[in-house]
């Protein structure tokens, strides 16, 4: 009789890493920067319905000190850049950032002199959702992205996602 | 209610140099006048009391580039009298050689924030501001942005936090 079957059902290995990034990936506390009509849809995300909690992130924190996830849902304008910013630099390591909607990702229809074509302009992002507004089951689509990179950056492969 | 009358006449008995037209938008009556006495007109537009214009609903500019229109700018105020209920739009004509004007926040406190728009947005210096700040834009936003030579697809360089974490 090998080890195999004598642990058979009552022992797993893994590595430290794995197991940690199992267990942010499961319990993200997501900020949102919600600034116009996604922050609706992130509402309905957040709510029973659709209910962000099946994927362990229903955690919502409105201090970026206390999360590990940004959402930035909105236009963000120059004047607010630095705002962004700033809230980005406040969150603790490790951190990730959805960029959720038209507006925060490319600019959307304002193609003028008040907003910043892009939240990728100011601060790193890791997952673009799509739509204007993205429905919630994108959004949550979002959070898997998220999921699946935390889990392939702690295997060391940082870009697969 | 069709425009009265009356507010013309009394504009034009008591500034007859200063006015450049006069017409009837269907709304309300217009007046374009020039520059140099734009003040002393609004003050009798609000101190007149057979006129009084205790309120000013609304002041902005135009950018005539494109309408071949000069001079270039107009700054445009639309008085409303609450006590008498009646309208009137005021169009000051502003060359862009000198952009300055007598700030009317001395007479309508409303003015405020309007003339900080405006002058973000055109360039037009409102002299006499009690706080020539800009209102919606940032500190160090280059060009006007609503002049209609401002490119569409002009960028800013993006502000940076201003204090330490």
């Amino acid at each position: 009789m090998g080890t195999k079957d004598i642990f058979a059902g009552s022992v797993i290995t893994t590595k430290v890493k794995e197991v940690v990034a199992w267990g942010r990936k499961n319990s993200l506390w997501p900020m949102p920067y919600a600034t116009a009509c996604c922050g609706i849809e992130f509402m309905g995300t957040v709510s029973s319905y659709f209910d962000i909690s099946r994927f362990g992130a229903e955690l919502v924190r409105f201090s970026p000190r206390q999360a590990d996830l940004l959402i930035v849902l909105g236009t963000i304008n120059y004047k607010q850049a630095p705002i962004l910013k700033r809230i980005y630099d406040q969150m603790c390591e490790p951190k990730w950032v959805i960029s959720a909607g038209a507006c925060a990702s490319s600019g959307g229809f304002y193609n003028n002199y008040s907003v910043v074509q892009g939240i990728d302009e100011i601060i790193p992002v890791d997952v673009y959702v799509p739509g204007c507004p993205p429905r919630p089951e994108a959004i949550l689509n979002g959070i898997l992205k998220i999921q699946e990179k935390i889990v392939k950056e702690a295997k060391g492969k940082p870009d697969a996602a | 209610m069709p425009p009265d009358p009356v507010i013309l006449e009394k504009l034009k008995e008591k500034f007859p140099t200063e006015i450049v037209s006069t017409n009837d938008s269907g709304e309300m009556p217009v007046a374009v006048i020039k520059k140099a006495e734009g003040h002393s007109i609004l003050s009798f537009m609000k101190e007149e009391p057979a006129l009084r214009f205790d309120f000013l609903i609304d002041l902005t500019a135009i950018d005539r580039q494109k309408l071949g229109g000069t001079p270039r700018f107009e700054v445009v105020y639309h008085l409303y009298s609450v006590t008498l209920k009646h309208r009137l739009r005021l169009k000051i004509q502003l060359p862009e050689e000198d952009l300055r004007l007598a700030s009317a926040v001395d007479l309508w406190k409303s003015a405020n924030w309007m003339e900080r728009e405006c002058a973000e947005m055109f360039g037009i210096l409102f002299e006499g501001h009690p706080n020539p700040k800009k209102l919606l834009l940032f500190e160090g936003f280059e060009g006007y942005p609503l002049r209609k030579d401002y490119p569409i697809d002009r960028r800013q360089k993006i502000p940076v936090p201003e204090e330490k974490l």
